[in-house]
């Protein structure tokens, strides 16, 4: 039902537009403003689409705003003329559960797990494009190949490197940080690389002559330069290492575990404390939301820009 | 930081840099670059104090950050027992110390003799990327190859036992079974509605299809915990006489069906559709994103020619667009082949592969993890790792033509 609706509400909107448009009846009704053959049957299939795509989402949002009793006798659709509505959820969240804590520390894992591996992908980036050295092309294909391999292969040797008879930062954001840097890092050369062997090489070469050496190209022309690039990867990185359940899981203990193993932790509980899910899902999406709506030309850029992750 | 610039080997490497400009005879008088105390030093002599303080800094950081984290870790009181403290010192310290690591690296190799310096600075560059690389991935790769030999405790080699073991369980073929289904649906679907969104998109308003974009594009940045939780709301189940709380039931029963328990229901694996549907919910976004700047990019005179030519618009689709966007078509689709090999968290969060809905990777987590099988489990990612090894191969290949062609 709510399909129906609210495409046609969709599609009104889209054609309310056509009538406005229009010097000769008949050929301008079919027009866009920028002159184009309106297609009745493209704005149908989207709009139904994007309903399709954003239902779920919505259905998320409403059912967290309404209390168990709510939740488990009717359908959010519903909630309209049943009702049920509370904030009750989101207090509990916080209250009941370890995601308020742990949105603290997928804070605190994320930054520094996009900001390092940007610095050293940058570098490598660099070499890569403006400097000649032996071994170039074998190093940058020896990338682009690691890029494809599953992160499963590293958790046995890794959680044993790591690990108490190893280096002993299993447990900690220094580990994970580490290896989200090490697991993100063929993808952020690949990207930077691309990205700077654009540039014009011959303001590299004039800053050469002007007395500047490689770390002061790098800092003062080619990061300012490559802005849109490590913002894109930055976004991706971000978006990955926020999302991420294994690493987390696996190389942090409950005390300080990211708000995605709380909510995964949450999803396995049933019964008692079931309602605050909705709620709990919802929180972990909001700063991933912010950042993506935010910055969503970078990250579009970004992913044009032959981003594939392995 | 960026005083290093007051700097004979700066000069140096500017006036011949041997690799960029072999023939170039270095210019007698470069405008001195500034600083009080550059003349009268021999570029190509080492500099003792650079290299000495380039080395005491990096071996500082490295020992320093090590000793604050472990500190942080083992010393919480230190800290006032704040964890929000402890996670922005954490920060801090973890960021800074990559720049001043690079910082101390470069001052290293600039202290050494000009040649010298010209020769190792790429390698400098690279050298903590790449160390990075080796240790968290390639170094693991040749460990569980060699683990996948081993027992479970990886004590004792066993030869090929781990293999014949998990070639031998129900529970592999299954998830083998369900992973190449996986694999011949999502990668394909996900495609074809990507393709199709993009291509409608196209035909919008500017703003209608900026908006329309937007939405489908949204779930990239929702997780896949995340995405487990909406759908398990589609999903719900309630038993027939009460009213329905998931949207398919609700739908289904609109419709005249039974209530219906979707996840436990493996009838032609519907169990595992309803899960790779989530995947394609997930993904079509990024897939429209980069077919639709492909078919923009696409030039107007080539669709013109065909329009000439009498080509009708499915044609003009099939015969110009397509193959001009072929490259972009392969390159979403072995993404999506890539993640669909490694699906894990949809299946481990939602079903734990009960159901015949097990999948390759939440079989080698239960193997390692619930059955503390190192061996069985290693095993497994090595027929993963040989799954992604054509296109391993692929990748490699199709970089080397492009960089031939370019």
């Amino acid at each position: 039902m709510t399909h129906v609706t609210e495409a046609a509400a969709l599609g009104g909107k889209e054609t309310s537009g056509k009538e406005i448009s229009g010097k000769k009846p008949r050929s301008s009704r079919g027009l866009m403003a920028d002159g184009r053959q309106r297609s009745p049957v493209s704005i149908i299939v989207m709009a139904l689409l994007v309903v399709i795509w954003t239902l779920p989402t919505v259905g998320l949002l409403v059912t967290s705003l309404r209390s168990r009793d709510a939740q488990a006798q009717t359908g959010w659709w519903t909630a309209l003329w049943n009702g049920g509505w509370t904030t009750e959820n989101y207090r509990g969240v916080f209250d009941k559960t370890s995601i308020g804590d742990s949105l603290l520390n997928s804070v605190l894992v994320a930054i520094p797990a996009t900001i390092i591996p940007i610095m050293f992908a940058a570098f490598a980036a660099y070499a890569f494009s403006f400097m000649d050295f032996k071994g170039k092309d074998i190093l940058f294909i020896l990338i682009v190949m690691v890029m494809v391999v599953p992160i499963q292969v590293a958790f046995q040797p890794m959680l044993n490197l790591l690990g108490p008879n190893g280096l002993g930062i299993s447990g900690q954001y220094i580990g994970v940080w580490l290896l989200h840097t090490g697991f993100g890092m063929p993808l952020a050369i690949y990207t930077l690389r691309n990205y700077m062997s654009t540039l014009p090489r011959t303001v590299i070469e004039s800053a050469k002559i002007d007395g500047a050496t490689h770390f002061q190209t790098f800092w003062r022309l080619i990061v300012p330069m490559s802005v849109p690039a490590l913002a894109a990867f930055a976004i991706l990185q971000f978006l990955w290492v926020w999302n991420d359940l294994l690493i987390a899981k696996l190389f942090l203990t409950t005390d300080n575990s990211t708000v995605i193993v709380s909510l995964q932790g949450l999803l396995g509980a049933q019964g008692q404390g079931s309602e605050f899910l909705p709620a709990g899902a919802f929180i972990s999406m909001l700063i991933p939301l912010i950042v993506f709506f935010t910055l969503q030309r970078y990250f579009v850029r970004g992913l044009t820009a032959g981003a594939v992750k392995g | 930081m960026a005083e290093v610039s007051t700097d004979t080997n700066a000069r140096a490497d500017a006036v011949d840099d041997g690799a960029l400009a072999p023939g170039e005879p270095s210019p007698p008088e470069q405008p001195a670059p500034p600083g009080p105390d550059d003349s009268g030093v021999d570029p190509d002599r080492a500099n003792m104090a650079k290299i000495l303080l380039g080395l005491i800094g990096i071996v500082g950081i490295l020992w320093g950050i090590g000793n604050l984290f472990l500190a942080l870790a083992y010393h919480p009181e230190w800290f006032a027992d704040s964890r929000v403290l402890i996670g922005v010192i954490a920060l801090i310290a973890g960021v800074a110390g990559a720049y001043f690591l690079f910082f101390f690296i470069n001052m290293f190799v600039e202290g050494l003799p000009g040649r010298v310096s010209r020769a190792l600075m790429p390698y400098a560059f690279i050298l903590p990327g790449l160390a990075l690389i080796s240790v968290m991935l390639i170094f693991p790769t040749i460990q569980t190859i060699n683990y996948s030999f081993a027992n479970a405790d990886s004590t004792k080699y066993v030869g090929l036992e781990n293999y014949r073991t998990i070639f031998g369980s129900a529970d592999f073929r299954e998830a083998l079974f369900n992973n190449i289904l996986w694999l011949l649906i999502v990668p394909a679907v996900t495609v074809f509605i990507g393709l199709m969104v993009a291509v409608l998109a196209d035909k919008l308003s500017g703003n209608g299809e900026k908006v329309s974009k937007s939405f489908v594009f949204l779930p990239m940045a929702i997780s896949f915990v995340g995405a487990s939780a909406i759908w398990s709301l589609v999903y719900a189940y309630d038993p027939e006489g009460e009213p329905a709380t998931g949207l398919l039931n609700a739908v289904w029963r609109f419709f005249g069906g039974a209530p219906q328990s979707w996840l436990q229901n493996y009838d032609f694996r519907l169990n595992s559709i309803l899960l790779m549907v989530i995947l394609i919910w997930l993904q079509v976004g990024f897939a429209m994103i980069l077919l639709s700047s492909a078919i923009k990019g696409v030039p107007e005179d080539t669709l013109e020619a065909a329009r000439i030519d009498g080509a009708s618009n499915f044609q003009i689709f099939t015969k110009v667009v397509v193959p001009q966007i072929k490259g972009t078509l392969i390159t979403v689709f072995v993404t999506t082949v890539i993640l669909v090999l490694k699906v894990f968290d949809i299946v481990y969060v939602l079903t734990d592969g009960r159901d015949k809905t097990q999948v390759i990777a939440n079989e080698f987590f239960g193997k390692l993890f619930r059955d503390s099988q190192a061996g069985q489990a290693s095993a497994i990612v090595v027929v993963l790792l040989l799954a992604v090894t054509p296109i391993l191969i692929y990748q490699a290949r199709t970089f080397r033509r492009e960089e031939l062609s370019r």
